[in-house]
């Protein structure tokens, strides 16, 4: 359903889809006037709440004392289990956790070290704090289960994973295949948990008025935290207003929202005065789900020309005993790669750890680090270019689900990222290439990452001035959203953007899947495009007949829409004046995306997007310090709607990649099931000296099979294959191939060839 | 907190107990007096008590330069000092770099060069980056200075040094090749 027949409206070409266009909420951002979730309210003087977190792994409290809290200045509550409200359960049958009742402060029982145990209110933010630490608890502390590397034998079979895909997949005969290949690798490599990390904390101010409760949030699906904190609170969710115009970066973190969210909402309603509450970031490493660690067993067996007989991929992973989270580390190894014998597989290790959730690419992150370093393996056993080999192993099909690929280019995205990074110059042999100080590398690794399709509506609405009003209650989270819209809609209605006005992040807009599993682009600018075509029928309908019109009795199906006019052949007429005359009070409609079970090129397609990393590093010779020194990815995303934001969030990706690579690590205290790295000084995420020129390239495309507008998903795609390209380059510098993710300098460093004479 | 039970009726529970500090600072140009208790952080009292909330709370620790904003013309981080430590001081904050109808060269080349994609570390980026280039102009040196840049104290602004210099302000959108080319237009003159 394009525009097709009345304009070129939507296609490929000249028009405003696809530019570089300046982001709209630019000039807010930059100067500070961009409102985000805890900036809300002040007219109204909030009070603030300060989270008091459980200091044991596993137990339950003895005794809570809060008489010191409750006397000391500012104080207005003190909450824990013996005085919050009567919640609604996490209710198991409701299919997306997001949606779920998140109940806190229920009872004694402590799940993981952090959980809350008190939330205290009060009038100015030093107070709450200064009074949180009076809050008296005792506990009795049970041994707990925090040991990954210890327990990770002690597994069970999840029914399904992460977005509802198998959780264990065979064709063919692998044990068979893989007995019989001529070259083989098998290892087993190991990820660490990772953290989201947003800059903007989890926030909320909660404001209550009468029956009504107002939260701004800090979230990545309005939908889901309207659902969420109706369920909880069991309030009629007609009464919850959600407002999350600009959100500070989720990552996953923030598709669904957590205790900051419960607690303000439940306090607002108690002390009938509005409540904010943020997360600190030490907070945010226990009481936000983090990507669980998991230990990944690849095995590849080839024949000697490089050709793939055999793939396995197995995978153990932490969960959290109660809130299973079983990330799909596995799943896109079922499409990537050609052979004939294959088995995938992923088990869960219950720790009693803080639950998992979705971290930025959620399975395909880390899966690929493993994959793709195995596939490095793989070329060099068999002396072979890895270029040449992934070339050598495309699929013409699904490998498992036998349907035909819509719109797949990794071939291409190898063979241009070569020519452009000069792959020819990388050093043959490893640790043969000197830089002064530095043993010199590169590496290369592939990207793919599947493509989703939510439901979404959005309102759009033609005012009698000739300017257009999008509405969803879609999130912009750093991801362009605004922008691509505003492009959508002027391309639609063949307007100037500047008079195209996007409004965002409200639970009264029409509902979308918000932003999430890279789908949010393409669910909501698709459904703009469909209003817009339904908008531009219905005006054509009124012009046909319209005697006053130049448009009158001519053959509308020729209608072009554009520069603020509706033209067919030489005649034309101004879109308002069109609109003031027909529609005086203006006209709106509604477009939909289907959710992608109820269409059919989903089951009918494997629908992907694609790219090809490759990274140079320098390794010091003497103390094996890491050094990406350049980088490029050149990646296939079907349509790109933005050239600008696109190329911004694919280069994010791929900077998260290197800091996965790299950096990124939480580590247990296992004796109590802490986390040590809670903060920004142990927990390190890539800084402006860790990341030198990174290019990100993308291919012209179209996917007809994924929507009208033939655009898929970037903002996960980014990081898929990134790290691993830079572990290989690594091992290109080094001859040093480090299986236990990051590569910290001292898994480096005793391998490391030994000093020139 | 001994002296936290001592209550006089009709005041707020701050005054009652005598902990409020009068201060005096300018921000943005304007005049400002302030009765903050003493904990009050600088970044505290622009958001929540003068409204400011360009500049923002990241981590509250000094890790993450989201509050950074220029104190007599050098950058700080907000988070790290207390109010009652700026008495008389003039403090820049994002909102008195610019508006959205009169951007700063920095923030318009922020927007040009797509140097933010969330814009929660952006007002940290951009006030640290005109104070850096401040501090480069007058010669002080850096960890990525050559030797004998540093000892001629003039310095070559290369993207080493302005991602040496800029390494306080984390981005996790991971904007940094667009920071850096942003920060290299307003240096090189050419932000319009
Ligand atoms: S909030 Fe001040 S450095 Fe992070
Ligand atoms: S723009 Fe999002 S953290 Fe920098």
């Amino acid at each position: 359903m394009t525009g097709q027949g009345m304009t070129g409206q939507g296609h490929a070409g000249q028009g405003v889809i696809g530019r570089a266009v300046h982001r709209v909420d630019g000039p807010l951002k930059v100067t500070g006037r961009a409102t985000y979730a805890y900036e809300h309210g002040a007219e109204d003087r909030p009070l603030y709440g300060y989270i008091v977190g459980a200091t044991i792994g596993r137990g339950r409290l003895t005794r809570i004392d809060t008489a010191n809290a409750e006397r000391a200045p500012g104080v207005r509550l003190v909450m824990t289990h013996h005085n919050a409200p009567e919640q609604g359960p996490r209710d198991t049958s409701v299919p997306i956790e997001y949606w779920r009742a998140q109940p806190m402060l229920t009872g004694p029982e402590i799940h993981h070290y952090g959980e809350p145990v008190a939330l205290v209110v009060a009038a100015a933010f030093e107070q709450a704090r200064a009074a949180a630490g009076l809050v008296e608890v005792a506990y009795e502390e049970r041994p707990g289960r925090y040991d990954f590397a210890a327990l990770r034998d002690d597994t069970y079979v999840p029914k399904v994973v992460n977005a509802g895909l198998p959780t264990d997949t065979a064709v063919g005969d692998f044990d068979a295949g893989f007995r019989s290949a001529a070259v083989t690798v098998d290892r087993l490599y190991t990820t660490p948990y990772e953290f989201s990390m947003p800059m903007e904390p989890h926030a909320c101010t909660a404001v209550p008025q009468g029956a009504d409760l107002t939260v701004h949030v800090s979230a990545q699906i309005v939908d889901a935290a309207l659902a969420s904190v109706a369920a909880t609170l069991r309030l009629d969710p007609a009464r919850i207003h959600v407002v999350a115009p600009y959100v500070g970066g989720g990552f996953g973190s923030k598709l669904g929202i957590h205790a900051e969210t419960i607690l303000a909402a439940l306090a607002a309603r108690m002390v009938r005065r509005p409540v904010k509450v943020a997360l600190t970031r030490q907070q945010i490493f226990q009481l936000v789900g983090l990507r669980p660690t998991s230990s990944q067993r690849v095995r590849l067996g080839a024949d000697r020309d490089g050709r793939l007989v055999a793939l396995a991929h197995d995978v153990t992973m932490h969960t959290n005993p109660d809130m299973e989270y079983a990330e799909q580390t596995a799943a896109t190894t079922r499409s990537l790669y050609a052979a004939p014998h294959r088995l995938t597989s992923h088990r869960l290790t219950p720790l009693d750890l803080p639950r998992g959730e979705d971290v930025r690419s959620p399975g395909d992150a880390p899966g690929l680090l493993a994959v793709e370093s195995a596939m490095d393996e793989l070329a060099d056993a068999l002396d072979m270019d890895p270029v040449e080999l992934r070339i050598r192993n495309e699929p013409t099909v699904d490998p498992e689900r036998g349907v035909p690929y819509s719109d797949r280019h990794l071939v291409e995205c190898l063979r241009e990222g070569a020519r452009r990074f000069g792959w020819e110059r990388r050093p043959t042999r490893p640790a043969s290439v000197r830089d002064g100080q530095w043993l010199v590398g590169y590496g290369t690794a592939a990207a793919i990452r599947g493509h989703f399709q939510m439901p979404t509506t959005v309102r759009v609405r033609l005012a009698a001035d000739g300017t257009a009003t999008v509405q969803s209650d879609m999130t912009d989270i750093g991801t362009g959203t605004y922008t691509i819209l505003t492009q959508v809609a002027a391309d639609g209605l063949g307007l100037p953007t500047d008079r195209v006005r996007v409004e965002l992040g409200r639970s009264e807009f029409p509902t979308s899947m918000g932003s999430g599993g890279s789908w949010g682009a393409a669910n909501s600018s698709t459904a703009v495009h469909r209003a817009c075509h339904a908008l531009r029928k219905r005006l054509l309908a009124a012009v046909r007949e319209d005697t006053r019109s130049a448009l009158c009795g001519l053959p509308w199906e020729k209608a072009v829409f554009a520069d603020g006019r509706v033209r067919i052949g030489e005649a034309s007429e101004a879109l308002s004046d069109l609109v003031a005359r027909h529609f005086p009070d203006g006209v709106q409609t509604t477009g939909e995306t289907l959710a992608m079970t109820d269409d059919p090129h989903y089951s009918a397609y494997s629908i992907h997007t694609y790219g090809a990393h490759f990274a140079e590093v320098g390794v010091d010779a003497d103390t094996a310090e890491i050094r990406l020194r350049r980088m490029l990815g050149v990646f296939s995303v079907g349509r790109v709607l933005n050239a600008k934001t696109a190329r911004s969030q694919l280069i994010g990706g791929m900077i998260w990649g290197v800091g996965a690579a790299l950096q990124e690590e939480g580590v247990v205290d296992v004796r109590t099931g802490a986390f040590a790295t809670r903060d920004l000084a142990h927990y390190l995420v890539p800084v402006h000296a860790d990341i030198p020129a990174v290019d990100a390239v993308v291919l012209d495309g179209y996917d007809d099979k994924a929507n009208a507008l033939g655009a898929k998903g970037i903002g996960e795609l980014g990081i898929c294959g990134a790290g691993a390209a830079v572990a290989n380059a690594v091992f290109n510098a080094t001859g040093v191939r480090v299986r236990d993710f990051p590569l910290t300098l001292e898994k480096v460093l005793p391998g490391l060839p030994p000093p020139e004479e | 907190m001994s002296d936290s039970v001592m209550r006089t009726a009709g005041r707020s529970p701050d005054e009652r107990a005598g902990r409020l500090s009068e201060i005096e600072l300018s921000v943005n140009g304007r005049v400002r007096r302030l009765a903050v208790d003493p904990r009050t952080t600088l970044l505290d009292a622009l958001r929540e008590r003068l409204g400011l909330t360009g500049t923002k709370k990241g981590c509250d620790h000094g890790q993450c330069g989201a509050c950074t904003v220029l104190v007599d013309g050098r950058r700080i981080n907000s988070c790290l000092t207390l109010a009652v430590m700026h008495e008389g001081d003039e403090v820049v904050t994002i909102e008195g770099l610019g508006a959205p109808d009169d951007l700063h060269p920095m923030q318009r080349a922020f927007v040009e060069r797509d140097g933010f994609q969330c814009g929660y570390c952006t007002p940290g980026q951009i006030c640290s980056a005109v104070g850096m280039l401040s501090e480069v102009a007058a010669g002080w040196p850096s960890h990525a200075t050559a030797a004998a840049d540093a000892v001629a104290q003039r310095i070559a602004l290369t993207d080493e040094e302005i991602r040496e210099r800029l390494s306080g302000n984390i981005c996790r959108c991971a904007a940094y090749p667009h920071i850096v080319a942003a920060v290299r237009s307003v240096a090189e003159g050419d932000a319009g």
